[in-house]
C-alpha cells in the first residue's frame, strides 16, 4: 500500500502552527516514515502533483488567494483539516471583522500614524495583489472542512495525534491538556 | 427545620434540603451540573440556560429551581447533553472570543466548558458583530467582545448604598454590560478585583494587569471545569 | 423653582416602583429623556444612572435623544405591508425629507417604525404623538406632513370622521374603528353593570371559585390556565396584600381584540376585576395597558372614576364591609414581552421588563413580592358573564375541553377584517367563510407569529384547546402572498428584536435561524440547512419565557407545513454549501481601493 499523501498550507496564519508540527520531536522521523508530503512549504512543492489523502490548513482567509488556495486544496485532498485558531474561527488576523474594510484599509494605507509619503492617498491597487475580503472567514465558512484542530498553535500532541489516528484508523485519544484555544 | 427531601438525578438517588436549588443540591451529592451565570452567594437569575435539566420531564434551570420531594432529574440524557453544547457554542459565535490574546485564558468559565464537552468548532456560523471596549472606567476595562451577559457583575456588584454598579442596555441582541460613570469612578481596588472575579469570562479586566498566572497553572489548565465537585464523591 | 422632573418625581412619592410613570411623563412632556433628566431621577431615587437607563433603553417608544416635536410611529407588521405599507413609508419618507429612524434637522419630525400596534384590521396605521391613524395610504402621509408643516395641532389633523362606539366619545375622538361583527356571551352588551359585583358579595369567594372552575373557564391570553383554579392558588397564598393585574399588554401581532374591549366594555372588565378582587381578596388592581392604547388613557379614566362613584370600586364596595378595591392603570412603553405575565409585574414595577425565573409563580410571590393574579383581559370579561349566568350556562357554549367562546381578532386577506365572537370547535374553515374570502386563501397563521402557519389541508381543524389554541389572533394569506419572503421573515425579526436579551438562547438562536433562512432564499441553500433549522430550532424550547420557546415557531411550522416551498429553494445537485460568494466579499475592498474584482 502506498503512504498517505499530506499536503499543508498557511492562508492568512503566522507559521506557528506549522511550527507546531515540526515540533513533535524525534517523531518526525516517524512521520516521514508514515506519509509523503505534495505540496507544502515543509518541501516547498509548489503545485498539486497529485490527489492528496489530507490537507492541513493554517489560517483562514482574508483575501482572493487564500480563497484559491482553499478551494484548490478542496479539490485535490480527501479530508481537510482546519489547524489552528486562524483557520477555525479567523484567529487574531479576525480582528479587524467587524471593522469595514475601507476603514482598515484607509487606516493602514491612508491614515495611519506610520503612513508618510502617500501623498495621493493611494491604496494598493495593482491587478497582481490578492484582493482583501471583507472580513476574514473561518475555513469552514468557505469549503467543507472534515476535521478541526484547535489552538493557537495546536499542541504538536494533538497534531500528532490526529494524524496518526486518521491515518491508521485508530479513535484518537485526547487527553484534557491537548486541547486548548491558546 | 432543615426538612430533608429524596430525589433522583439520572436515576441515582439523592437526599437534599427542601427549597435548595438543584445545583447546589446535586454538588452536595457529588454531581457536576454544569453552570455559568450561577455565582455563589448570589441570586440565581437563570440567564446562560447551560444549567437545563429535565425536572419531571420539563426543561427548568437547575439554578433556579428549588428541590421538592421525589422530584426526578435528568442531568445527563443525551438531549440535555447537545443542548448544552449547543448554548456554549453560541455564547462563543455571539461574540468575538479570541482567546489566544485574552487575559482570562486558562481560567474563564466559557472556555472551560467548551473544554469539558469538547468543542472543537462551533457548529453555527460566527457573527462577528462590532463590539465596544470600554476603558473609560479608572479601575476596569470592559470588553464587551467577550461578554456573555450573565449579569453576574450586575448582581453581584452594589455601592454601599446598595445601588447597581453595572447594568444592562438595550434589549435582545443589541444588549450590553454597562458600569456607572459616577459610580463607577470611585470603584475601590477591592471591588474592581471582585468585579473581574466575578466575571466568568474575561470581559471584566482589571486595568494594567495581566497575564499574571503563567500557562500550566492557571485554573482550568490541568483538569476540567467540575472535577473539584466531582472528586466530592469519592 | 421646580422643573418638571421634579414634580413627577414628586408625584410619585419619590418611589422607585413608578419609574415608569416618570419616564413615561418626561417622555411625553419632551420627546424625550435627557441625559440630564437621567442624572436628576437617579439622585432622587436612590439609584444609579445606568440603573435607570437600563429601564430606558428597554423600552421602544422611551428614547435619550429627541424624538421630534410630531413623532411618526408607522406600524411594520405583516398585514401593515399586505394594505401598502411600502407607498405610504415611501411618502413620508419623501414629504418629511429624512429616512425611518430619523429627525428632522429642525426637530420638528421623527419618522420610526414600531411593531404591531393592534390594528391589524385597518392597516397601513401610525401612532403620532399618541394618536392613532389608520388606513393611511400616500395620500394620507402627504397630507399628515402637510398639516404638520402647517403647525396643525394632532386634533386638527384628522381628515375622517371618528369610528364607530365609543372612539367617538368627547374623550377618546378616534378615528379607530371596533369592528365588532359579531356578537356572542361576552361581547353582548345587554346586560346589568355591577349585577355580578351584587351577586358575588353574596356568595363566599370559595363558591366564586367554585363556580368559576365549573364553567371550566381557562384563560384567554394564550397559555390556557383554568382560570378558577390560579384564583385557588392565589387565594391560598400567604401575603399581606394581594393583588390583581389585567393583562393588556396584548401584543402578539394580529390581535386587537382587548383594545375592543377596552373601548367598548371597559365597566365589564372593571367589575371583571373587582370580581377576582373579592375571591382572592386583593385590595389593588393593576390595569396594564400597552403604550399603543394611551389614546384611551382620560377615557379609561373617567371609567375607573365613574366606577368610584357608584361603589363598584373603593372601600366597602355595595356595601360589602371590608370589600375595598381600587384600579390603578400602568402603561407599558413597548415592549411585546411585557406581556408575558412575569415580565409585566416587573415592568409594572418600574423594571426592564424581563420575565423571572418561575418557580415563584406570580399566585406566589408576583407584584412586589405579593400573591398576584395576572388575568388577560378577555378572561376577567368572560369571568363577569359566568358569574351573572352559571357555569351550566357557560358549558353550554363551546366544547367540552374548551368551553365557551372566544374572540378572534381576524385579519389579512379577507372582506371584514375584525372581531368575530364564536364559540370553541370553530373550524378554520368556517372562519373563513364567515369573513368572506376572495381566491383561494394559501394559508392562516393561527395565534399570531407564536403560533403556526398552517396551509388548505389543515382548514378542518378547529380552534379549541383540544386542537389549535390559540389567543385568538387570525391571519389570512391569499394565493400571492410570499409566504417565506414576506411572512416568515417579518415575523422571525419581531421575534429577534422583542426578545428581552437575557437568556442566550432566545438571544442569539433565532438570528442564527434567520440568516440560514435567508441563504435559502437566496438560493444558496441544501437539504441539510433545512435540516439544521428543525434541529438547532428544538434548542430554543430552553428559553425562560414563551417568547424564545416559539420563536422559531414562524420557520418551523412553516417547514412543516409547507416544506415544498423551501425544498423548493434549495440547490438539489449539491450536499454541500457554505454560502461563501467571493463576488461579494471582494466588492467593498474593489471599492475602497477602485480596482476591477479580476478574481
Ligand atoms: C411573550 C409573551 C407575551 C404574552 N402576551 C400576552 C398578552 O399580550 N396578553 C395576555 O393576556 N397574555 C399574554 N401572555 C400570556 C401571559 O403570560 C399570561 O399567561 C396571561 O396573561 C394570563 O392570563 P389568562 O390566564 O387570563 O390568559 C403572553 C405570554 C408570553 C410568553
Ligand atoms: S473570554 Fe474566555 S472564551 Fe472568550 S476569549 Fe477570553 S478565554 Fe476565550
Ligand atoms: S461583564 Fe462579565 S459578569 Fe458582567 S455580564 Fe458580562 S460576562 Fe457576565
Ligand atoms: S425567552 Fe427570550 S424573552 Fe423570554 S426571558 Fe428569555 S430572553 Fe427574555
Ligand atoms: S447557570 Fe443556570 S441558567 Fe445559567
Amino acid at each position: 500500500m502506498s503512504k498517505p499523501v499530506v499536503a499543508t498550507t498557511s492562508l492568512a496564519g503566522c507559521f506557528g502552527c506549522h511550527m507546531s508540527l515540526l515540533d513533535i520531536d524525534e517523531r518526525i522521523l516517524d512521520l516521514i516514515e508514515l506519509v509523503e508530503f505534495n505540496k507544502s512549504p515543509i518541501n516547498d512543492i509548489k503545485k498539486f502533483t497529485k490527489k492528496c489523502d489530507i490537507g492541513l490548513i493554517e489560517g483562514g482567509c482574508c483575501n482572493s488567494e487564500n480563497v484559491h488556495v482553499l478551494q484548490d486544496f478542496r479539490e485535490h485532498c480527501q479530508i481537510l483539516i482546519s489547524v489552528g485558531e486562524c483557520a477555525i474561527m479567523g484567529g487574531l488576523p479576525a480582528m479587524r471583522n467587524g471593522i469595514p474594510i475601507k476603514e482598515c484599509l484607509e487606516e493602514a494605507y491612508i491614515n495611519g500614524p506610520t503612513v508618510k509619503n502617500n501623498t495621493e492617498k493611494i491604496i494598493p491597487n495593482d491587478p497582481e495583489i490578492p484582493i482583501m475580503l471583507d472580513k476574514v472567514y473561518p475555513c469552514h465558512e468557505v469549503v467543507k472542512m472534515d476535521y478541526h484542530l484547535p489552538g493557537c498553535p495546536p499542541r504538536a500532541d494533538l497534531i500528532w495525534e490526529a494524524l496518526v489516528a486518521l491515518i491508521t484508523g485508530n479513535e484518537m485519544k485526547l487527553p484534557y491538556h491537548v486541547v486548548k484555544f491558546d | 427545620m432543615n426538612q430533608i427531601v429524596k430525589i433522583t438525578i439520572d436515576g441515582v438517588e439523592c437526599m437534599a434540603t427542601k427549597g435548595q436549588y438543584i445545583t447546589d443540591a446535586a454538588k452536595e451529592n457529588g454531581i457536576y451540573i454544569p453552570t455559568l451565570c450561577n455565582y455563589e452567594g448570589v441570586k440565581p437569575r437563570g440567564s446562560c440556560r447551560i444549567c437545563t435539566v429535565k425536572v419531571n420531564g420539563r426543561l427548568m434551570t437547575a439554578c433556579t429551581t428549588p428541590v421538592s420531594e421525589n422530584m426526578e432529574i435528568e442531568n445527563n440524557a443525551d438531549e440535555i447533553q447537545e443542548l448544552r453544547e449547543a448554548i456554549i457554542e453560541l455564547l462563543f459565535i455571539e461574540g468575538n472570543h479570541f482567546c489566544p490574546a485574552c487575559e482570562k485564558s486558562g481560567s474563564c468559565e466559557l472556555q472551560a466548558l467548551a473544554y469539558r464537552f469538547h468543542m472543537m468548532v462551533p457548529r453555527f456560523p460566527y457573527s462577528f458583530p462590532q463590539q465596544e471596549i470600554d476603558a473609560t472606567n479608572p479601575k476596569l476595562v470592559k470588553d464587551q467582545n467577550r461578554c456573555i451577559l450573565c449579569k453576574r457583575c450586575i448582581r453581584a456588584i452594589k455601592d454601599e448604598k446598595g445601588r447597581s454598579v453595572f447594568a444592562y442596555k438595550r434589549r435582545s441582541r443589541h444588549v450590553e454590560i454597562s458600569i456607572d460613570p459616577k459610580i463607577g469612578k470611585s470603584l475601590s481596588d477591592e471591588m474592581a478585583q471582585q468585579a473581574m472575579d466575578v466575571c466568568p469570562v474575561g470581559a471584566l479586566l482589571v486595568r494594567e494587569r495581566g497575564f499574571v498566572v503563567p500557562i500550566g497553572e492557571r485554573k482550568y489548565d490541568n483538569e476540567p471545569i467540575g472535577s473539584d465537585i466531582e472528586k466530592l464523591k469519592e | 423653582m421646580k422643573n418638571f422632573t421634579q414634580k413627577t418625581i414628586e408625584k410619585y412619592h419619590h418611589d422607585k416602583t413608578r419609574l415608569m410613570d416618570i419616564l413615561i411623563a418626561i417622555q411625553s412632556e419632551s420627546g424625550h429623556i435627557s441625559p440630564e433628566n437621567v442624572t436628576q431621577i437617579a439622585n432622587e431615587l436612590n439609584m444609579s444612572e445606568v440603573d435607570v437607563e437600563q429601564t430606558i433603553s428597554f423600552y421602544h417608544f422611551f428614547s435619550m435623544k429627541p424624538t421630534g416635536k410630531y413623532s411618526i410611529y408607522l406600524n411594520n407588521s405583516v398585514v401593515a405591508n399586505m394594505m401598502g405599507r411600502a407607498d405610504t413609508a415611501a411618502a413620508f419618507e419623501k414629504e418629511a425629507g429624512i429616512t425611518f429612524g430619523e429627525v428632522t434637522p429642525d426637530g420638528l419630525i421623527g419618522l420610526f417604525e414600531t411593531a404591531c400596534i393592534g390594528m391589524n384590521d385597518q392597516e397601513p396605521a401610525a401612532i403620532i404623538n399618541n394618536r392613532i391613524f389608520t388606513r393611511l395610504t400616500s395620500f394620507r402621509a402627504k397630507e399628515i406632513i402637510r398639516d404638520i408643516k402647517d403647525g396643525k395641532k394632532i386634533e386638527e389633523m384628522f381628515s375622517a370622521s371618528f369610528g364607530d362606539g365609543a372612539n367617538r366619545n368627547n374623550l377618546v375622538k378616534s378615528v379607530v374603528t371596533n369592528n365588532i361583527r359579531k356578537i356572542g356571551p361576552v361581547l353582548d352588551p345587554d346586560y346589568k353593570v355591577g349585577e355580578a359585583i351584587r351577586k358575588i358579595i353574596r356568595m363566599k369567594p370559595e363558591e366564586v371559585i367554585s363556580e368559576v372552575k365549573h364553567s371550566n373557564l381557562r384563560g384567554r391570553g394564550g397559555a390556557g390556565f383554568p382560570t378558577g383554579l390560579k384564583w385557588e392558588f392565589c387565594r391560598n397564598a400567604i401575603g399581606k396584600k394581594k393583588y390583581i393585574f389585567c393583562n393588556a399588554d396584548e401584543g402578539e401581532p394580529g390581535t386587537f381584540k382587548d383594545r375592543v374591549i377596552l373601548t367598548e366594555l371597559p365597566r365589564l372588565l372593571i367589575e371583571g376585576m373587582a370580581v377576582a378582587a373579592y375571591t382572592v381578596e386583593a385590595s389593588e388592581g393593576i390595569l396594564y395597558i400597552r403604550y399603543e392604547y394611551k389614546y384611551l388613557e382620560e377615557y379609561l379614566e373617567k371609567i375607573l372614576e365613574e366606577a368610584r362613584m357608584k361603589n363598584y370600586l373603593g372601600k366597602d364596595i355595595m356595601g360589602k364591609k371590608g370589600f375595598n378595591f381600587d384600579i390603578r392603570i400602568q402603561f407599558g412603553a413597548g415592549a411585546y414581552v411585557c406581556g408575558e405575565e412575569s415580565a409585566l409585574i416587573e415592568s409594572a414595577e418600574g423594571k426592564r421588563g424581563e420575565p423571572r425565573d418561575r418557580p415563584p409563580f406570580p399566585v406566589e410571590k408576583g407584584y412586589l413580592g405579593m400573591p398576584t393574579v395576572v388575568n388577560n383581559v378577555e378572561t376577567l370579561c368572560s369571568v363577569v358573564k359566568v358569574m351573572l349566568n352559571g357555569g351550566d350556562w357557560y358549558r353550554s357554549f363551546g366544547t367540552s375541553e374548551s368551553t365557551g367562546t372566544k374572540l378572534l381578532s381576524i385579519s389579512g386577506d379577507c372582506r371584514n377584517p375584525g372581531v368575530y365572537e364564536v364559540s370553541w370547535g370553530f373550524s378554520v374553515h368556517d372562519m373563513l367563510e364567515m369573513v368572506g374570502t376572495t381566491g383561494n386563501v394559501q394559508a392562516v397563521q393561527v395565534g399570531g407569529p407564536s403560533g403556526s402557519l398552517i396551509g388548505s389541508d389543515e382548514f378542518n381543524r378547529t380552534l379549541g384547546y383540544e386542537d389549535l389554541a390559540t389567543g385568538g389572533s387570525l391571519i389570512i394569506f391569499g394565493e400571492k402572498r410570499d409566504l417565506l419572503n414576506d411572512v416568515v421573515v417579518n415575523f422571525m425579526d419581531f421575534f429577534i428584536e422583542e426578545s428581552c436579551g437575557s437568556c442566550s438562547t432566545c438571544r442569539i438562536l433565532p438570528n442564527v435561524l434567520k440568516k440560514k433562512l435567508e441563504k435559502i432564499l437566496e438560493g444558496r441553500g441544501v437539504e441539510q440547512d433545512i435540516t439544521d433549522i428543525e434541529t438547532w430550532g428544538k434548542f430554543l424550547k430552553a428559553s425562560r419565557c414563551g417568547l424564545g420557546q416559539t420563536a422559531a415557531n414562524p420557520i418551523l411550522t412553516s417547514i412543516k407545513n409547507f416544506r415544498h416551498l423551501y425544498e423548493s429553494k434549495v440547490q438539489t445537485r449539491k450536499e454541500y454549501d457554505t454560502g461563501f460568494d467571493l463576488q461579494q466579499a471582494v466588492k467593498e475592498a474593489c471599492e475602497a481601493s477602485g480596482r476591477e474584482p479580476n478574481i
